[in-house]
């Protein structure tokens, strides 16, 4: 809605994903966002609630801990997992997935890797993301900001950051099957050059028992 | 065993079903002697039952995979005599696609996000570019696994889900149990794991068995939900065994309900393995010319569903 001066009337809701919906409001003076995971239906209220608070109060923590290792995420302005929200600045941009259907081969190879540099930084630091999607990467003209940290973990094991590598593979291949294979060859590329060849063997190698130990497991 | 017309009229749909024993498992050879004692007569049935004759068969259709190695070679040598005997074309399916296609022939759904569920697959899948995009999946066992493995320690056969769903319906409450989803995929060995613990802690067997069931089909629910929102499609279709189970269909309908989408879910009798959906995808298969010769027709007991080309679909 516009007010008589144009401006647009804010909260406004600018998106609802599939866990939370993204309120674009002021805080403080500041264009902030604010995402509120919303209770589920489908589930029991007990196990959702403590669902929706636990990741709440998780995600501020991740995104901080992601922060100190030098990865672009949103700042937080506030926490609130009582009222499941979160409140933090606006990053405008488009995600990775829209941007990758429409840059030239060059660009295109280069967001990965260097999205493979951050994925990289991170799991170095001891964090994994755990809901790594094209979706979850927004690119302001090729800074790349990683963001939807709720599933996100303190973690060092190899399993784990093989799952990130499996979600993220994934996630190429089902939306941009025409050039998936260039496109996670370049994110390897910068990921190798980050956490090093031998650890990103052996992460590789991990996603790959991984692929297969979930794959039609044989009955049925 | 069925014969299907190509306007996928199901003429018939036989059936002879291996059951484990009490407390055990599926157990390959068992059920591959089954398979071979039950062939012939099952057949005899299934031309008795429509009234039409073996001359009067345009092809033959059969599951080279995924599946049980030694179930499928029975499977297929009884379709290869066949197809030879009456000179007419073979055709290789997917199980995994016969399960698909059943549920939008019965349902009407036309571009569905696919959630299919069964002993051997917990995915959700999409059609994209001549074939099915998977978008998510278990990471270890399938949801049918988890209520089957749980159901070897309480002693029942499989496939055990709607034991378990009766037992449901006695629980006082929710225990807590690990809720595992990862991206669009989910988990359940932790789960299998708590359960059985709790089990032996003397927790009330129906209490396990409903926040069992609830926790994993919530898990599922929010796998679908986030392949939702990712992929943008307005239906979901819900095949495979396990869409018999009440709770999730009831969760996979919330799902849609909130994204303003159609929730379908195969009906029964098809929401086991079946036949007819073997043939079904078989003359879609036929109708795309494409058909699969005896000396290529080995069983594939870990065929893939994002490697088979589809392109009816389109």
């Amino acid at each position: 809605m516009l007010t008589l001066r144009g401006e647009a009337e804010l909260p406004i809701l600018i998106y609802t994903g599939a866990e939370a919906a993204i309120y674009l409001q002021k805080w403080f003076g500041e264009l902030a966002i604010r995402k509120h995971r919303i209770p589920k239906p489908y589930r029991v209220p007990e196990l959702d609630e403590s669902i929706r608070h636990l990741r709440t109060s998780h995600e501020a923590t991740m995104l901080r801990e992601a922060r100190k290792l030098g990865v672009a995420v949103p700042t937080i302005f506030h926490v609130d997992p009582d009222s499941s929200s979160l409140i933090m600045d606006y990053i405008s941009g488009k995600t990775l997935k829209e941007e990758l259907y429409v840059l030239p081969k060059l660009k295109r190879r280069a967001r990965c890797r260097g999205l493979g540099e951050l994925l990289a930084l991170m799991h170095k630091g001891g964090i994994v993301h755990g809901d790594i999607t094209l979706s979850n990467v927004i690119s302001q003209d090729g800074k790349l900001f990683m963001i939807d940290f709720g599933l996100g973990n303190f973690s060092k094991e190899i399993e784990d950051m093989g799952v990130d590598l499996l979600l993220l593979n994934r996630s190429m291949r089902s939306t941009h099957y025409l050039f998936h294979a260039e496109l996670f060859k370049s994110f390897i590329k910068g990921y190798s050059d980050v956490i090093g060849p031998k650890s990103s063997n052996e992460i590789v190698e991990k996603m790959r028992e991984i692929e297969r130990r979930g794959r039609y497991f044989e009955r049925g | 065993m069925s014969v299907v017309t190509d306007t996928g009229e199901i003429l018939s749909d036989v059936r002879d079903v291996y059951k484990s024993s009490a407390g055990s498992g599926i157990h390959p050879r068992e059920a591959a002697e089954h398979h071979s004692e039950k062939a012939a007569i099952v057949l005899g049935d299934c031309f008795k039952q429509t009234g039409v004759s073996a001359s009067q068969l345009d092809a033959i259709a059969i599951a080279l995979g995924p599946g049980l190695g030694p179930c499928l070679r029975v499977g297929a040598t009884v379709a290869r005599s066949l197809a030879s005997y009456l000179g007419i074309p073979l055709i290789g399916v997917n199980h995994a696609i016969g399960h698909i296609e059943i549920g939008i022939l019965t349902s009407g759904a036309k571009d569905p996000l696919v959630v299919l569920v069964s002993g051997g697959h917990t995915l959700i899948a999409a059609y994209s570019g001549g074939r099915w995009r998977i978008f998510g999946e278990t990471e270890d066992i399938t949801i049918g696994n988890l209520f089957d493995m749980f159901a070897r320690e309480i002693n029942l056969p499989s496939p055990a889900g709607p034991e378990i769903e009766k037992l449901t319906q006695h629980a006082t409450k929710f225990v807590p149990l690990p809720y595992v989803v990862k991206g669009n995929d989910v988990s359940y060995s932790g789960l299998l794991t708590a359960s059985l613990s709790k089990l032996r802690t003397g927790e009330e067997l129906s209490n396990i068995c409903y926040s069992m069931q609830e926790v994993s089909c919530s898990m599922l629910a929010e796998a679908v939900e986030r392949s939702l929102a990712y992929t943008g499609k307005k239906e979901i279709l819900l095949t495979g065994g396990v869409a018999a189970n009440k709770s999730l269909q009831d969760k996979l309908e919330k799902v849609a309900k909130i994204h303003n989408a159609v929730c379908y879910t195969v009906k029964s009798p098809f929401t086991g393995d079946n036949g007819a959906q073997i043939a079904w995808t078989g003359i879609l298969s036929l109708k795309a010319g494409i058909m699969t010769q005896v000396e290529n027709s080995r069983v594939r007991p870990r065929w893939r569903l994002e490697d088979v080309d589809t392109p009816w679909r389109s």
